[in-house]
């Protein structure tokens, strides 16, 4: 479905490159809180929330973000009733989630589940898309200082009256948003490279927040949009594309750290 | 003199899994006071400034004097040299106006206009040394102009020579602002130059009152345990 009458490589660079910017500049704050491992297995915990979209036909963006909000309001709930840190608790729920939704996916659809297809995309991706990224950043201006001054001290945080719990769930809400979102580009196997690779480049060069958040949103749209053009001349799947496109784009800001 | 009281404890308490890692404290804090608190590692320092905080569980009373305003400058905060963020974004974290971001350095001993413009704001957090770490924690303790100020001191990462100035710096501080400090220190010397009260605790109260009173090697002895060589050192003027 495509109302907007785009045609179909602009309305995927336009989308990919939201997704890149959203992915980008929330997984800069990702890498500082060294959660860029907790994003990556969580992406996989999406996979039975797509299963349960495709078979029921709904837009599998609710149905991943449908599997991801449960997963993550259960680690953050588990967080504080049990002493295990959230790594344990998402390495066992993302195998689980993992498994269950191998067995429940459509066979012809599990590629696409895991790897992503943003060949099959339609303008109202495009509107959820906008909205949610849009979302992400204003939510994120709001509760950055929180979660920023938390990952120095997480008591001077709360000497300051902030509520680290408050912050922290919404920071979880907004990265189910953003790899449900991403889960179109990369899918769930490679999700997590959308969030980690921008990031860790752009701190590769940069020395002030504003820079560095900046320039991992441009860097994560560089690499949607690269990955989906070479993507599309070599008629090649764009998931990987992306991924090794934000690969070579790492290296480039290594060599220039090397040289400061 | 009428003294106003802006903090009494009572009974303070804290435990944790069932373990008493405070009992029995109780005090008082006065305006203007310059308050030191001292004992070994693990004696409950740090634990006795978070519960004055409201940042865990404490059983007894801690009563504030209403309308106060505290700034609480932690023992350890994870700062790593390749953090992306500056010192002017980091001050911005409590502070917005640029004016007041950069009175409140000068304030701290950093008077060149020019070299905190051009420098000391875009420097990297993870890239400053102990001493300068320090005096900026001690501007964004002051930039919301506090009536109280938790400092917790930390154990390593300053260079001694560095060190006096620090203190005299939070005590010219204090008498221009009237501020009520509470400072946490493990250095003895510290605490007869610039504290009026000393508070020795080692899970429990062990000493109370004016430094050259109650630091006696008896006092020191239950607090450090043993004979400790660790008493008043004198120092000569050159």
């Amino acid at each position: 479905m495509n109302i907007l009458n785009i045609n179909p490589l602009g309305l995927q660079l336009i989308v990919g490159v939201l997704i890149g910017i959203g992915a980008g500049f929330l997984g800069s704050f990702m890498v500082l809180k060294r959660m860029s491992l907790v994003g990556d297995a969580l992406s996989h915990v999406a996979l039975p929330g797509i299963a349960i979209a495709m078979m029921l036909s709904f837009n599998p963006f609710f149905g991943a973000f449908g599997t991801l909000f449960i997963g993550i309001i259960g680690i953050w709930f588990l967080e504080r009733k049990t002493a295990l840190p959230s790594e344990t608790l998402v390495g066992i729920l993302f195998t689980l989630s993992l498994a269950i939704g191998i067995l429940i996916t459509p066979e012809p659809e599990l590629l696409e589940a895991l790897f992503g297809d943003i060949n099959k995309i339609g303008s109202t991706d495009l509107f959820l898309t906008a909205g949610a990224v849009l979302i992400t950043i204003i939510l994120m201006q709001k509760i950055y200082k929180g979660v920023i001054l938390d990952i120095i001290s997480r008591d001077l945080t709360r000497s300051m009256g902030i509520s680290v719990n408050t912050t922290n769930l919404i920071f979880l809400i907004l990265v189910a948003v953003v790899v449900a979102l991403g889960l179109k580009v990369a899918g769930t196997l490679l999700m997590g490279s959308l969030v980690i690779i921008p990031a860790a480049a752009a701190k590769n060069i940069s020395i002030n927040l504003k820079d560095y958040t900046l320039y991992a949103g441009i860097f994560g749209a560089l690499c949607a949009a690269s990955g989906i053009l070479i993507a599309y001349y070599f008629s090649l799947p764009p998931g990987p594309m992306v991924v090794l496109a934000s690969g070579a784009l790492f290296l480039v800001t290594l060599l220039l750290k090397e040289k400061k | 003199m009428y003294m106003e009281k802006v903090l009494s404890v009572d009974n303070l308490a804290v435990s944790f899994d069932n373990q008493n890692v405070l009992k029995g404290i109780s005090f008082s804090v006065e305006k203007g006071e310059v308050l030191a608190i001292v004992g070994p590692n693990g004696s409950g320092k740090s634990v006795l400034f978070r519960a004055l905080l409201g940042l865990i569980p404490y059983s007894g009373t801690i009563a504030w004097n209403k309308n106060l305003k505290t700034s609480y400058v932690p023992q350890k905060l994870s700062i790593e040299r390749d953090l992306p963020l500056n010192v002017e974004e980091f001050l911005a974290l409590k502070e917005s106006n640029r004016e007041k971001i950069i009175q409140a350095l000068q304030t701290v001993g950093l008077e060149d206009e020019h070299h905190i413009e051009k420098h000391l704001l875009r420097q990297r957090l993870g890239w400053l040394s102990g001493g300068q770490l320090q005096r900026i924690m001690i501007a964004w303790s002051l930039l919301d102009d506090p009536d109280v100020l938790l400092f917790d001191e930390p154990t390593s990462g300053i260079d001694l020579g560095g060190e006096g100035t620090i203190y005299n710096l939070l005590k010219k501080l204090g008498d221009q602002r009237n501020l009520t400090i509470l400072l946490i220190s493990h250095d003895l010397n510290i605490v007869y130059k610039y504290a009026n009260n000393v508070m020795c605790i080692n899970k429990e109260m062990v000493c109370h009152g004016i430094p050259s009173e109650v630091l006696d090697p008896k006092a020191l002895a239950r607090l450090y345990g043993g004979e400790t060589s660790f008493y008043k050192h004198e120092h000569f003027e050159h």
